[in-house]
């Protein structure tokens, strides 16, 4: 894990301090609401539908024991004893007081966490793949980079005031678990013809209103380029993004306004002066010192199979069924990566509560599981798990109701907060999502299902990937009442795709019905291996829109 | 005139130092929709919103607004669900907010049964906002 040199350590408590006063003068009167609100955003609070709404970062998604333990005490001190898990690998707070906040930072703060760059336009969090440093696929772990983004972005001053926000993704596999394209700006880490290690950097992805997918900016940059690299498309971005219209201010809007070529041509052009001007390098030594504290435990030499762990597998059929879908091969023989699934049927996707919190950390020190992770399909993972361990990890998640074994499934849903929290919300997001669940609960008819990315946003903004989803929902509000708009064959993935509208909205009461019809006619019309995706990608969307309509027909005639 | 005009409002707000929702009640804030004061006149809307300013500069409330509602046997229904969601907690979690804090008191028998009457279907609460 990364551990805060001095320099971190005193520019979280600076931090804090400022905000504390800032808080502090607010309640006296010194700020206005107008002067204090961009202050609170810059530290991660947001005034929701009920109360404040606290948002704390979770680096590249990654937890030590005592970092989840501290999550869960100012859950439960400060708020309602429980936190939300949202896509961006951060943990919400629905209900803290404005006066309690400067508090709950300090909290925060004697474990090395912090609510800075959750908001505001600046460079935000930099997410990773959540199975960084585990699994057997990648070149190298991505969150080193990440890392160094952080601490390269945190303070620069040309981009602390953006046009708008920016979010950077790493990734260091083929198959892409960190939906990288659709980020601003997406870094994978390649090796090129010569077996050299580098970066692909590609820019403009986004979702929201307009959607993008990020256009390829360059093939390899090198390793010691990386940061004047991507200096140099922030540059272009903050010289030539349109600050005029809060709509364009992406950097997606620019991208697609002058073209890739053009972009292409752009940053080029700023990379080759930036190098000319003798420019910062990222030295490999420094490289190397950060990602030593990234390295893996000691793995242990364990001869597959692990008795235990398949006799288990033939005995308990539950068990059997998470490994199926719960775990995911490690580099390490004889350990995997076990997903904790936090979409239980009839739960609210992504939440955990303070005593599940503090049970998955003592489970984890129990079995010397030194981190965490948080995945943006809001679920948490065990990165480094001995198999002969899994029996006993497995009973204890039962026990805390924590064994869903849905993951990758029909029922683990992304979903926002939607408008049961959100003040920006059109609808509601949750009930929708877990009525579906509730709809495809049996296991045996998710698995019959497979692979199928349900995500769904309570507005435009697409906190929930709507966009992404092989099935999207987003909800609408038509005069006044929640409606929801159906969307098939998006990817988050490496074959990443905008979904496309189905046409007019559904009513609450219909939505579920016709994800139902949806689904039912891609078992029908698929071919043997195919996954919902690729029957969408080969048929279109006539078939499933012939039938998701089913109701409002029948009521018309 | 747009139906939506002649709809009776409500003043509302978030209380700056917890950022709890609450309700203008004729002199000054209360936390439970039932204890609303009900503008049926728009001009009157206005003016208590322009007078709202006052709590705000006093640092009580922040983002004052005024919402629409219906009258159902003169118990103030929300007409979007934002404001019903609001003034309750959230529908996913009764357990949670002013519903779960006697802040939030389902409307009278007879209003449901007079809702039973005037629409098709079912009797529906029209507090209830499950899906
Ligand atoms: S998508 Fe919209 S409703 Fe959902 S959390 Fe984001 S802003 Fe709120």
């Amino acid at each position: 894990m990364y551990r805060y040199d001095e320099f971190d350590a005193r520019f979280v408590a600076e931090r804090v301090e400022q905000f504390a006063g800032q808080v502090a003068r607010r309640l006296a009167g010194e700020l206005s609401e107008d002067e204090f609100k961009p202050l609170r955003l810059m530290n991660g609070l947001y005034l929701q539908l009920h109360a404040y709404m606290l948002r704390i970062a979770v680096p590249y998604g990654t937890l030590a024991p005592r970092q989840l333990r501290k999550l869960a005490d100012v859950a439960r001190r400060f708020d309602k004893g429980y936190g939300h898990f949202t896509t961006r690998t951060n943990m919400q707070l629905n209900w803290p007081r404005l006066a309690d906040v400067p508090a709950i930072l300090r909290e925060l703060a004697t474990v090395e966490m912090h609510a800075i760059q959750t908001s505001g336009n600046c460079i935000r969090n930099v997410t990773a793949d959540h199975f960084a440093g585990a699994t057997p696929e990648e070149i190298e772990d991505p969150r080193p980079l990440c890392e160094i983004i952080r601490q390269w972005s945190s303070l620069h001053p040309e981009f602390t005031f953006l046009a708008r926000k920016f979010k950077i993704a790493v990734g260091a596999t083929v198959h892409d678990r960190a939906a990288l394209l659709y980020h601003d700006m997406a870094v994978e880490i390649v090796k090129n013809a010569e077996g050299r290690t580098g970066y692909r950097v590609s820019a403009g992805g986004g979702m929201g209103r307009t959607p993008y997918i990020a256009q390829l900016m360059c093939e390899f940059v090198e390793r010691e380029d990386i940061l004047a690299y991507l200096e140099a498309v922030l540059r272009v971005y903050n010289q030539d993004s349109r600050r005029d219209n809060i709509h364009k201010q992406r950097i997606k809007i620019l991208v697609n306004a002058i073209g890739a070529e053009e972009m292409r041509r752009r940053v080029a052009r700023e990379f080759e002066e930036i190098k000319a001007q003798g420019y910062l390098r990222l030295p490999q030594e420094e490289l190397d010192r950060i990602a030593a504290y990234f390295a893996p435990p000691k793995f242990e030499p364990i001869a597959e199979p692990v008795a235990e762990y398949e006799a288990a597998r033939t005995k308990d059929k539950r068990f059997a069924d998470w490994c199926a879908h719960n775990l995911a091969a490690h580099r390490a023989p004889g350990y995997a990566i076990a997903t904790i699934s936090l979409k239980p049927i009839g739960g609210v996707p992504g939440d955990c509560t303070s005593e599940q919190m503090e049970a998955i950390a003592d489970l984890m020190d129990a079995f010397g599981l030194a981190e965490i992770r948080v995945s943006h399909e809001q679920n948490l993972v065990l990165p480094h798990v001995k198999k002969r361990d899994l029996p006993a990890i497995f009973a204890r998640l039962s026990e805390l109701g924590l064994a869903t074994p849905n993951a990758g499934l029909v029922t683990d849903i992304i979903c926002c907060p939607g408008l049961d929290y959100c003040d920006l919300a059109n609808a509601r997001s949750i009930p929708i999502a877990q009525k579906i669940a509730g709809r495809f609960a049996d296991l045996k008819r998710q698995e019959e299902i497979g692979e199928l990315k349900i995500k769904m946003s309570g507005c435009i903004n697409a906190c929930g990937h709507h966009h992404a989803g092989h099935i999207g929902i987003l909800g609408v509000d038509k005069k006044g009442v929640e409606h929801y708009q159906l969307q098939l064959g998006g990817s988050g993935a490496e074959d990443a795709a905008i979904g496309e509208i189905m046409g007019p909205g559904f009513t609450a009461k219909e939505i579920t019905d016709a994800v139902e019809r949806v689904v039912d006619e891609y078992l029908r019309l698929r071919q043997p291996g195919e996954r919902f995706l690729d029957t969408y990608r080969r048929v279109g969307m006539e078939p499933f829109k012939n039938v998701a309509y089913l109701e409002q027909l029948h009521a018309a005639y | 005139m747009s139906k939506r005009a002649t709809d009776p409002q409500i003043l509302t707000a978030n209380r700056l130092i917890d950022g709890r929702v609450v309700y203008w009640q004729g002199a000054g804030w209360a936390e439970s929709l039932a204890e609303a004061e009900i503008f049926d006149d728009p001009e009157a809307a206005d003016a208590a919103l322009k007078g709202a300013a006052r709590s705000v500069a006093e640092r009580v409330v922040v983002g004052t607004y005024l919402f629409a509602v219906r009258l159902d046997e003169g118990v103030a229904v929300p007409v979007k669900a934002r404001e019903l969601i609001r003034a309750a907690g959230p529908s996913v979690r009764r357990d949670l907010g002013k519903q779960a804090e006697g802040l939030f008191s389902p409307p009278p028998v007879h209003a449901q049964v007079r809702h039973a009457r005037t629409t098709p279907g079912p009797a529906r609460d029209p507090f209830d906002v499950s899906i």
